[in-house]
């Protein structure tokens, strides 16, 4: 059995008020986390059978408490998203009458590997920074912004990133890498955040990475 | 009475891909656009569409040539005719341009790789270079060519993610947590809808000058679903509770062939199309035995049929939850496995705690989509109340008839709701009057009395949990894969006992509401008397059609009826009745004359096992 299972027997059987995120049941929608014995995890790829005997959960911090063990991770997700602009920065309009922009399958899957992030905040709630410091972009965050600058068709390099090279993005990672562990999509996020330091570095430097 | 209201141009409800699209189109042509949906946008089911979207580019080996014309053919096939193929020509012209919209808002689709390689089937292929890099696709069930563009298999959640990356753009506001409960309407024109928060249980009318459904599917209505727990079917009740909308071909419900047995998760059709096989509990791979031409490619209907047959005919894997039958994609190899199908791979690592490189997958048929819906004209327009619009799987425009092609509802998301975005921009060019001052009051009258009465614990102790229970069950039984007359009628006489029994819900225990009206069980007792409704008119549709036409197979009625059944069914509920009223209309056939599909019980192809 895996905790959606069980936390819905208890909600149908025992308590109908208990309030609880769920919808996919398939890790992709990212609706279900909360911390399983002190763990953020997320509740539909967490098995009963993998735990002891009692299971204590509790609400993912960091996120504003909604009740039980429901926070409101769409409104802090909204936010960060708005802060880092988070959709492609074209270089030129869209022409319905072209054939699309041509890219090498090997970018196509680079990309694609950032983009898989469910924003399921696994990562924010287990992050001694994002704790502390409330405007701090998180995991996710920067893995978002991994992912246009790994993408050549956005064209935002690293350094164009304010917030990027400031204590809120990536040099306020403490380099504790929780987030790495929790992610339930197994992010590559410590090699991502080296990746974005890299970037800013090379950018800041004037030594390339600049995509204009 | 003072009620909390918000007013706007255009009302959307429903934050996933044809929500989004459509609103994406109506903001971009100037208009002030709301978005309600019941979780935040980039977790809406959407996000759990997983093989592909498609279009006709014929960029790769296995799909030079294709064109709208095939995609065209393919569509109505699959449809068993049930479609109006003017809608189908729109789409499969517009489908390209949609896909390739998406790349050019960031969708990391999938490439051309120049050169020759093998495929599982042994056949060898060679990528011609002039297609470099350009948008690749897979094979799925019911195509002459391979057409499903793809993101691996996240495609609903790339696809997802970039529109919702032009909804923050545009800044277009958008409430979640919010489910619409009734639309605001005077029986000739909709105002907007009521919504309730579902963090505080409060209570607001939106009033808007154009409202837009586009919430998805009702897959919770069936016992076993590959749906999300939010598909709900409210965007549908709230259309046929006001009486004067019709939903269209509610009968017609489509069963996915690979669930994850006994989860109920989706299991793309990418596994098949990219060259997994069903196994029975021999280990034999049966759908050659059934279908010669297109064995596990023949479309979803048909395949979840045939496999519903071979598990009456004993021939599944006994387990605790039920028999069940193999999907077999270990000869597809890891690499594969682990980039284009590295989602479900990842479904079964960690939920079903099997790894597909070396172990078969068990599957077994569920419900997973609704042709039909609340009608719409070709624009997106539902006849009966103007500035009432409809989107996506939600609405029946009518694509995909009785039998919808995979890969065609991402494409049919995103066409249709830039479609009726632009419809909905366009009429709001035309001046209207501000709704009656009392009406948006008086609907959130209504809903705020049903709170209270269902609070109070006077109206009765049925148990929602327990009503719901029965719904499913009676639904996955007798409006299944394979139906009857017998169980249908079964089915309207024990819904219809529901409902009488859903009038006199309370809370459990006679407990009264510990938070307020946000509580769990307050949102579910909301939406079962709806919900009721929204099953019997599938019952009943169901009941009514005595022929089989793609997904909706009688076995007292075996086969398709043209000269009777080519017709479209359409079901309103006059409030206060006791079940739907049910007329028909046309299917329009402008190209393709109805004739064999090529698959399927009534094919000149295909052969009965002995």
């Amino acid at each position: 059995m895996n905790l959606f299972t069980a936390l819905h027997r208890i909600r149908d059987e025992q308590d109908p008020s208990i309030a609880f995120d769920f919808s996919c049941r398939s890790a992709v929608c990212g609706s279900c986390g909360m911390l399983v014995n002190g763990k953020p995890r997320l509740a539909c790829r967490t098995l009963t059978r993998d735990l002891p005997a009692l299971i204590q959960l509790m609400p993912m911090p960091v996120f504003r408490l909604i009740r039980d063990l429901s926070v409101d991770t769409g409104v802090w997700f909204r936010g960060m998203n708005g802060r880092i602009e988070s959709w492609l920065h074209e270089a030129r309009p869209f022409d319905p009458t072209a054939p699309e922009e041509r890219m090498d399958q090997a970018t196509a899957e680079k990309v694609y590997d950032a983009d898989r992030c469910i924003e399921c905040g696994l990562c924010v709630a287990g992050c001694a920074t994002a704790a502390m410091r409330p405007g701090f972009l998180g995991a996710a965050g920067l893995n978002r912004i991994g992912r246009f600058v790994l993408d050549p068709r956005d064209t935002r390099s690293a350094a164009d990133f304010s917030v990027l090279s400031t204590g809120e993005g990536v040099f306020g990672c403490l380099g504790l890498l929780g987030c790495h562990d929790y992610c339930p999509k197994d992010l590559p996020l410590r090699e991502r955040f080296a990746y974005l330091r890299r970037s800013l570095a090379w950018n800041l430097l004037g030594l390339g990475g600049r995509k204009r | 009475m003072t009620v909390d209201t918000r007013e706007t141009d255009v009302l959307v409800i429903g934050g996933g891909l044809a929500g989004e699209r459509c609103a994406v189109e109506a903001a971009s042509r100037g208009r002030r656009v709301l978005v309600v949906s019941l979780v935040p946008p980039r977790r809406s089911h959407s996000c759990g569409a997983q093989g592909g979207m498609q279009a006709a580019l014929g960029q790769v080996a296995k799909g030079y040539g294709d064109s709208p014309d095939i995609h065209f053919a393919d569509t109505v096939r699959g449809a068993d005719w049930g479609c109006d193929q003017d809608i189908v020509r729109r789409f499969v012209d517009l489908a390209p341009v949609a896909v390739r919209q998406m790349a050019a808002w960031g969708v990391p689709w999938n490439r051309v790789v120049p050169g020759r390689r093998t495929l599982p089937s042994g056949e060898s292929v060679e990528e011609r270079p002039e297609f470099a890099g350009l948008i690749a696709a897979r094979d799925f069930g019911g195509t002459a060519k391979w057409r499903a563009c793809h993101t691996a298999d996240g495609t609903g959640h790339a696809l997802l993610y970039a529109l919702d990356g032009q909804v923050l753009r545009l800044g277009l506001e958008v409430l979640d947590r919010t489910e619409a409960v009734a639309l605001i309407h005077d029986g000739g024109r909709c105002h907007g809808a009521v919504v309730r928060d579902l963090r505080t249980g409060a209570l607001t009318a939106c009033t808007a000058r154009a409202t837009v459904i586009a919430t998805g599917g009702y897959g919770r209505l069936y016992g076993a679903s590959t749906n999300a727990m939010i598909n709900d079917g409210t965007g549908m009740v709230i259309a046929l509770d006001t009486g004067v909308v019709a939903l269209g071909n509610m009968e017609a419900v489509q069963f996915h062939p690979t669930a994850l047995a006994p989860q109920n998760i989706l299991i793309t059709e990418g596994c098949r199309g990219d060259g997994g096989h069903l196994l029975d509990r021999s280990l034999h791979r049966f759908m050659p035995d059934y279908e010669p031409a297109r064995a596990e490619l023949a479309s979803r209907d048909v395949v979840a049929r045939r496999m519903t047959q071979h598990l009456r005919a004993g021939h599944g894997v006994e387990a605790p939850g039920g028999a069940h039958l193999w999907l077999d994609v270990r000869h597809l190899g890891r690499a594969h496995l682990e980039t284009a199908l590295r989602e479900v791979t990842g479904i079964c690592r960690t939920i079903a705690g099997l790894d597909p490189v070396t172990a078969l997958i068990p599957v077994w048929p569920a419900q997973h989509y609704s042709m039909g819906g609340v009608r719409t004209d070709p624009d997106g327009r539902v006849p009966g109340l103007a500035g009432l619009y409809a989107a996506g799987e939600a609405a029946c425009w009518d694509l995909h008839g009785f039998n919808r092609l995979g890969g065609n509802s991402l494409a049919e998301t995103l066409v249709m709701g830039g479609i009726t975005g632009s419809a909905v921009a366009a009429d709001l060019e035309a001046p209207a009057a501000p709704p009656p001052a009392e009406l948006a009051a008086s609907c959130v009258g209504v809903q705020e009395d049903r709170i209270r009465r269902f609070a109070s614990g006077t109206e009765g102790s049925e148990c929602v949990h327990d009503l719901r229970r029965a719904m499913e069950g009676i639904l996955l039984e007798h409006a299944g894969v394979f139906r009857t007359g017998a169980g249908l009628r079964e089915a309207v006489d024990a819904l219809a006992d529901l409902a009488g029994r859903a009038a006199r819900l309370g809370p459990r225990g006679g407990r009264t509401s510990a938070a307020g009206g946000a509580d769990p069980e307050t949102s579910a007792a909301l939406r079962l008397p709806g919900q009721l409704r929204l099953a019997a008119t599938i019952a009943a549709g169901a009941l009514a059609r005595e022929e089989s036409r793609g997904s909706h197979f009688r076995e007292d009625f075996p086969r398709r009826d043209d000269a009777r059944w080519l017709v479209r069914t359409l079901a309103t509920w006059e409030p206060g009745a006791q079940g739907p009223s049910l007329s028909y209309e046309p299917v329009r056939v402008t190209e393709l004359p109805p004739g064999d599909r090529g698959y399927g019980e009534g094919s000149a192809g295909g052969v009965k096992r002995g």
